[in-house]
């Protein structure tokens, strides 16, 4: 069975102005061999902008990992690491 | 255009310090604390020091108090005394773009230069396609003589080993007018008699040099003041920018301290109406073709620099101007604040008289996150009413054509369409100006739209969709 991966990408305001928006194009930005394992999640707010010292906007977390300063590229660099 | 990268990040990052100081009523008292909270001692810099990153984010900030960078008189003006002089000032002018010098890396001027990888080969189809015979061989290697260039180009085309490399300056290349250009210190400055404010040098620029001027603190000082209603009239475009529904969107600018917010879709709607009544009677007259007349960047570009294409320009105002009108018929003493996705519409809102501020679809969305708004968790406001979907639709490339066509009888209007000025579309343009092959011409200086202005927030694929969905909420023009 295909290992699962599950991405929560942050859509609160401040995440989505500070490089955020970019983000909802991961779907399309997922190259194929990972595009079976992954499970794109939005959510209203991931709450990691209100906790200190977490770094910086945008968030998103895989597997409920916490990942700052997100790119598209960020994010799958992160998921091929998840997934081996 | 939104880009992801750290200049964007940063000016996003500024224009939040700065509505947090104004939301806390301490913006004389600690904005020239931002520089140093922004790059503390010990901390990281981007440029060869601490105190060189801390002066250009000051310059920055002077250019979003609304001030232009060149009237310094005394380099040791705190930002306080500029915070000041904003609180009290009464005067904007269409002077919308500045830049700041100390952010101005002096990029190289634009050239082509022989790279290492040159095989020094028999051929030499670079020396023999030069028009200006401005290369030559030495030591086993081609090289371009900078006195005898032209930057053609030609020489990059036809190396075999792609030995030559263009160094564009950014700016320069973005700007489709020629309007930005490097002074006698080799610091990029801007032509005002050329600029048509579109804001591509701001976008481009790898630095962050090129400021827009705010009206942030305009616009904040009316609201405090609360002797006239503040009301937001909202361009199309945004729609498709914060992923958010406009019902939530009216929510949100009423939590800010706006009286209202009214869709300039509304304006778009006599637009459109005024606009295919026009192309039907100047083609009734004889008229080979009629432009569109809704994007400030274009209808600047033919005033300055196309001024053969002018007479074909349509004389219906924008949808911003129309809308403008109507909340003032309706509210007299209103302050008007335009929101909007480009620098364009900031200069065209400047000579409106019914536009009092404008506020760019960045500076709203900075505004949000100092006061803590997050669009996904309030409550939608209801819409008053819906403006026809082909209204809605002018925030992208082909709304208008598709609302002129909607109201044109069918089959009348042959359209072109151009998403995008550039200098090869400028040439397009007057050449079509000779030999006509189209009667309706909708010129957009952005590519893609107003949804692709210098001040968007969403990448303008997903803008694109967002705004449709928006669209396709709304009833057919009838």
């Amino acid at each position: 069975m295909d290992k699962k991966i599950e991405v929560r990408i942050c859509f609160g305001t401040l995440c989505h102005v500070m490089g955020g928006a970019e983000l909802q194009l991961l779907g399309e930005a997922l190259p194929p061999d990972l595009k079976k394992h992954v499970e794109i999640k939005g959510s209203t707010c991931l709450e990691f902008c209100h906790q200190q010292g977490q770094g910086q906007p945008p968030f998103a977390s895989i597997n409920g990992r916490m990942l700052s300063g997100c790119t598209l590229q960020s994010l799958i660099a992160e998921l091929y690491k998840e997934l081996n | 255009m939104a880009i992801n990268n750290n200049a964007m990040l940063i000016r996003r990052e500024l224009l939040t310090r700065v509505a947090q100081l104004l939301i806390d009523n301490q913006l004389i008292e600690r904005i020239d604390r931002i520089p140093l909270e922004m790059r503390p001692r010990g901390g990281d810099h981007t440029r060869c020091c601490i105190h060189k990153d801390r002066a250009v984010l000051k310059y920055k900030l002077m250019g979003i108090l609304g001030f232009n960078i060149h009237d310094e008189q005394d380099e040791l003006t705190p930002l306080s005394e500029y915070a000041r002089q904003a609180h009290a000032r009464t005067q904007l002018t269409d002077v919308v773009l500045t830049v700041v010098d100390e952010a101005c890396s002096s990029c190289r001027k634009n050239s082509y230069e022989v790279s290492n990888l040159c095989r020094g080969c028999v051929a030499r189809p670079c020396m023999v396609n030069c028009p200006k015979k401005a290369i030559h061989f030495a030591g086993g290697q081609a090289h371009i003589d900078p006195e005898g260039c032209v930057s053609c180009g030609q020489c990059l085309k036809v190396c075999p080993f792609h030995a030559i490399v263009h160094l564009p300056v950014p700016c320069e290349e973005a700007c489709p007018v020629g309007a930005i250009s490097k002074n006698e210190r080799g610091i990029e400055a801007i032509d005002p008699a050329k600029c048509i404010s579109c804001g591509k040098c701001i976008v481009a620029c790898p630095f962050g040099a090129v400021v827009e001027k705010s009206h942030l603190v305009e616009i904040f000082r009316t609201m405090q003041q609360g002797e006239r209603p503040v009301v937001a009239i909202a361009a199309p475009a945004i729609a498709g920018q914060f992923g958010a529904d406009l019902g939530r969107i009216r929510r949100s600018f009423r939590m800010l301290g706006f009286a209202d917010v009214v869709e300039v879709a509304y304006g778009a709607e006599v637009t459109a109406r005024t606009e295919a009544a026009e192309l039907a009677e100047r083609l009734a007259e004889g008229a080979p073709f009629m432009t569109t007349s809704c994007c400030p960047a274009y209808t600047g570009m033919v005033r300055k620099h196309l001024p053969e294409l002018q007479p074909y320009v349509s004389h219906t105002r924008t949808p911003m101007s129309y809308c403008a009108e109507q909340v003032r018929q309706q509210l007299p003493d209103a302050c008007v604040v335009f929101v909007a996705p480009c620098s364009a519409k900031r200069h065209e809102a400047f000579h409106d008289p019914n536009v009092d501020y404008v506020l760019s679809f960045e500076e709203y969305g900075a505004w949000l996150i100092a006061a803590g708004i997050n669009l996904n968790t309030i409550e939608p406001d209801t819409l008053d009413g819906l403006p026809p979907a082909e209204a809605r639709a002018f925030g992208a490339s082909g709304g208008v054509t598709l609302s002129v066509k909607a109201l044109a009888p069918e089959g009348s209007v042959r359209d072109l369409q151009i998403s995008g000025l550039d200098k090869a579309a400028i040439k397009q343009l007057r050449a079509f100006c000779k030999a006509p092959t189209a009667n309706f011409v909708e010129v957009m200086t952005c590519e893609g739209g107003c949804i692709n202005g210098c001040n968007v927030i969403s990448n303008p694929k997903i803008a694109a969709r967002q705004l449709q969905a928006a669209v396709d909420k709304a009833p057919k023009i009838a």
